[in-house]
């Protein structure tokens, strides 16, 4: 019943969830032999949907014509994580969203954008540099790590003081 | 086109535990991730700093027994420090990272749904300048596949009990400071 009961409240101890993610990561690395990593997915769909429609430019863009197959582990586990995150809101009995405003979908989008650029120059998010590369002790997830979070603290601090 | 399909279940599953311990975690609302960086909740760092240290003494111990190969990334100090610094801004400004925006956007977030489209449409203009990345900011400052025990002399054991000892510390303070 304890277990029943951790499912449905609707947040867990930040130590808990990390320690869970930790273990998370032996796991991956001990059946698939691969860290935990989110952003390489976004390359891997833009393969797939170019390779439909121009699949000759696939083929000449080397970055897009290495990831085969297309659909792998990684690619799957992104989708298991938008499908853990449903369960896990209604288990908890979070329901409604806010209907985002135009202003906001505009930064969303952009900010997605960029995210996904700064992604892809520094090979990794936070993901598979932040927590996957920095639990290996890797220079590269550590370098990463903490430029992020100075960067991101100045631009919070500039321009988003209000948390809506 | 696809992998075998053992293996795309066993990704499904490590997926679907990863999404589910990010949502009860909290990080994927994005007020919580905001007030991270505005240093006002510090959930996000618990839950990093937290996977890092439990995460990293399992695989280190796995890898010492010979069970697991690490996977470094190699440190491309140049490009990763580019990349962090638009990285870490448009963090702020999406309010999720990659991994957070899936999970919202699972949860039923129309506006991380704006967010996965943006960051569809980046991987594909940045596919087209991989090649040109790699030449101006990769090549230029390469460590190679390093970890700070290589880096240092100091041993990962050492590392990870003077990370936990900081953490430790610096998050007794904090929550003490937070009960006052």
């Amino acid at each position: 019943m304890a277990a029943v009961n951790a499912l449905k409240r609707s947040s867990w101890s930040p130590y808990a969830a990390g320690a869970l993610i930790g273990v998370l990561s032996w796991f991956a690395f001990l059946t698939a032999g691969r860290p935990l990593g989110i952003s390489s997915a976004f390359v891997r769909l833009v393969a797939w949907v170019e390779g439909v429609f121009a699949p000759a430019h696939v083929a000449a863009t080397p970055y897009l014509a290495k990831l085969n197959p297309v659909f792998d582990w990684e690619f799957f586990l992104v989708v298991g994580v938008a499908l853990g995150a449903l369960a896990a809101s209604r288990l908890g009995g979070l329901r409604s969203a806010d209907r985002p405003t135009g202003k906001r979908i505009a930064e969303a989008v952009l900010g997605g954008f960029f995210l996904m650029i700064g992604a892809r120059v520094a090979n990794g998010c936070t993901s598979g540099n932040g927590i996957s590369g920095s639990l290996q002790l890797a220079l590269s997830g550590w370098v990463f790590f903490l430029t992020i979070f100075a960067s991101g603290a100045a631009t919070a601090m500039l321009f988003k003081k209000e948390v809506r | 086109m696809f992998d075998p399909l053992p293996r795309l279940l066993l990704g499904l599953l490590t997926g679907f535990l990863f999404g589910f311990f990010l949502q009860k975690g909290r990080v994927s609302d994005r007020r919580v991730i905001v007030s991270q960086f505005l240093l006002r909740d510090f959930t996000v760092m618990k839950i990093m700093m937290t996977a890092i240290l439990v995460g990293g003494a399992g695989v280190y111990a796995m890898h010492a027994a010979g069970w697991v190969q690490l996977s470094v990334k190699p440190a491309h100090l140049l490009s990763i420090f580019i990349g962090s610094l638009i990285f870490g801004p448009a963090m702020v400004f999406l309010g999720y990272c990659p991994g957070t925006a899936v999970a919202a956007a699972g949860e039923g977030k129309p506006d991380a749904w704006w967010g996965l489209l943006g960051m569809t449409l980046g991987a594909a203009l940045y596919s087209e300048f991989d090649t040109a990345c790699t030449r101006a900011l990769r090549a230029p400052v390469d460590l190679g596949l390093v970890t700070l025990p290589q880096l240092t002399g100091v041993p990962a054991a050492v590392w990870f009990a003077a990370l936990a000892l900081f953490t430790l510390l610096f998050f007794r303070w904090l929550d003490r400071r937070a009960e006052s």
